[in-house]
């Protein structure tokens, strides 16, 4: 936290409710203090409900802060001088459900939407489009098929398409893998990695899927009823069971089974990542308890 | 003991091409023979875009075979005079929430379908109470349904299409857009409905779902790959790999601790297992070892 370079994200006591001033007022957001730099990955939990989403959408300009900062690559996004549009190609968001993104008829039509808006000549236009859908995985031939004919899974990378093709310093993505096979979920995590291996880049995941926070994330806050209840380390997280469990969210599958052994009475250390480590730490106790 | 003489629903030969009779068709079932019986817990595994989706919205004629036939009981479902009483054995519950729900507030939302129906008022209440009671939201019946959270939401979609009184619930993907919570609650309902009587058929990514069905059928490339008890179709994890599916991870780690263990048991499901299976296996842990008896009792 002490990096001495301006944070591409930097959030100071953001609050936010919905229906202010009304019998209905909920607060979604209170008092919200939140560092993105250059080449983190940063994870955001909490139950649903907890405000992820809301966060997320001030991070680009969607919702402007009722009360707190928000600042961009330095520019406060309550500043009226500031360009949003310059904000957007910035910090690309990438919703949760595709179907909430993707607008036009045919899959290249909705990827090229973002450059052409930018300007772009049509022949940088048609590159952009290809390298993203490349980067994605989807074949370029994809760009003439009916988004209506495409799977779940190609939607998704679509949606993701589109925001890379705009050439973001910063990803937003709302549960990334939710609904996808294991084979898309890692191939979209490596799409991930490769797309942040560039200097400069940095990644905010909101997710319930507690492998991909194990796998990516370089720091992670908890938000519980729109407030920060943890913020650390992945390895610090998951070696708070009870309080994951408490707020409705739960641990990545290696660190639930080192639980579970530990419910047995075995002395194991409960802040694994990864079944690999899991599994080591299992063959540590044959050799203890067989001497 | 009431053992239907036909399944609640087959399929043969079913061939679906979406875009059919375009220069570009894109063919999604190949070729399923499939039959589930009544109080079946069907598990329908499968890539992305390996016709999950396809196939299930042929149970209650969503869709229509492009080639070959669905029978719901006695009934083609080409034959729409019957599309009625197809779609009231047979009900969906699709991946998102939102899309489902109709009624502004939560119990309206669940006699929307059967209101619909001509259901008379008494036996419309207590449709309501006992699918809202199934899925644990009596409570919140009065509530604005936009207001429920994604968990919620989606017990909500189960008790309106339970209203309905299927005697077979479909589900695409109903716990993808859960939190863990939600996705936990959601299992529960289905195991207990199912323990009830009701036939369930969900197409799912989440194994700790699957491994609570009867009965996985795998689908690769618009064809049933492999299919059998969880048990069975998770010990061939070389085939499911090559066909871009995982097993369930405490079956995963418990191959991994077959490489290093001598006899571990590869074909654990649940956490449960794995840590009973390593227990067995490294005996009582040292500080369990009986201890000096300490006076009292």
């Amino acid at each position: 936290m002490n990096s001495p370079a301006i944070p591409l994200i930097d959030i100071r006591g953001l609050t936010h409710s919905y229906l202010p001033g009304t019998p209905l007022e909920t607060k979604s957001l209170c008092g919200i203090d939140l560092q993105v730099h250059a080449g983190e990955t940063v994870g955001i939990i909490g139950p649903t409900g907890s405000g992820k989403s809301t966060l997320l959408q001030h991070m680009n300009g969607l919702l402007q802060p009722q009360q707190g900062e928000v600042h961009v690559n330095g520019l406060s996004l309550a500043d009226p001088s500031v360009d949003m549009r310059l904000i957007r190609q910035r910090v690309g968001l990438v919703f949760q459900n595709p179907e909430d993104q993707l607008f036009e008829r045919y899959a290249g039509d909705d990827v090229a939407y973002g450059p052409r808006n930018l300007g772009l000549p049509a022949d940088q236009v048609r590159e952009r489009v290809r390298l993203a859908m490349e980067m994605v995985g989807l074949p370029f031939a994809y760009k003439d098929r009916l988004i209506a004919e495409l799977s779940h899974g190609q939607k998704r990378r679509l949606a993701l398409a589109g925001v890379l093709a705009l050439e973001p310093q910063v990803l937003l993505l709302d549960e990334p893998t939710a609904g996808l096979d294991p084979q898309g979920r890692r191939e979209l995590l490596q799409v991930l990695r490769q797309w942040r291996a560039k200097a400069g880049r940095a990644m905010v995941l909101a997710s319930h899927n507690m492998e991909d926070i194990a796998e990516l994330a370089t720091r992670v806050y908890v938000l519980v009823a729109g407030r920060i209840a943890f913020h650390g380390s992945p390895r610090d997280l998951f070696a708070h069971y009870e309080m994951l469990v408490q707020h409705s969210l739960a641990v990545p599958a290696a660190t639930e089974v080192m639980h579970a052994l530990r419910q047995y009475g075995y002395p194991v250390p409960t802040d694994v990542l990864s079944m690999e480590e899991a599994v080591n730490e299992i063959k540590g106790l044959l050799h203890v308890q067989t001497n | 003991m009431i053992r239907a003489e036909e399944p609640l629903i087959r399929v043969e030969g079913l061939h679906y091409t979406y875009q059919a009779g375009t220069p570009k068709p894109i063919p999604a079932l190949r070729g399923i023979d499939l039959t589930v019986q009544a109080g079946e817990y069907v598990a329908v595994i499968g890539a992305n875009g390996s016709g999950k989706s396809t196939l299930l919205r042929h149970f209650n004629a969503l869709l229509l075979p492009t080639a070959g036939n669905v029978w719901v009981t006695k009934w083609n479902t080409r034959d729409t005079v019957h599309l009625r009483d197809i779609r009231s054995t047979v009900t969906m519950v699709f991946q998102v929430p939102d899309d489902q729900i109709v009624a502004s507030v939560v119990e309206e939302d669940v006699a929307f379908g059967p209101e619909n129906l001509g259901v008379p008022e008494d036996e419309l209440h207590q449709r309501v109470d006992w699918a809202l009671a199934a899925v644990g939201l009596t409570e919140l019946r009065h509530r604005a349904s936009r207001l429920l959270s994604s968990g919620q939401k989606q017990r909500l979609a189960i008790a309106a299409a339970l209203a309905m009184q299927p005697r077979c619930l479909v589900l695409d993907e109903a716990t993808a857009m859960l939190d863990p919570a939600g996705q936990t609650q959601v299992r529960k309902i289905l195991h207990q409905l199912h323990q009830d009587g009701m036939t369930i058929i969900s197409a799912t990514h989440n194994m700790a779902e699957a491994v609570q069905a009867q009965r996985v059928v795998v689908l690769s490339e618009g064809r049933i790959a492999i299919q059998g008890d969880p048990r069975f179709v998770f010990a061939q994890e070389e085939t499911l790999h090559a066909l871009q599916l995982d097993v369930p991870y405490p079956t995963r780690m418990a191959r991994m601790l077959a490489t290093v263990i001598r006899d571990f048991p590869t074909d654990v499901l649940t956490v449960t297992e794995l840590a009973e299976a390593i227990s067995m296996h490294l005996g009582q842990p040292l500080e369990l070892r009986p201890k000096p008896t300490t006076g009292v009792r």
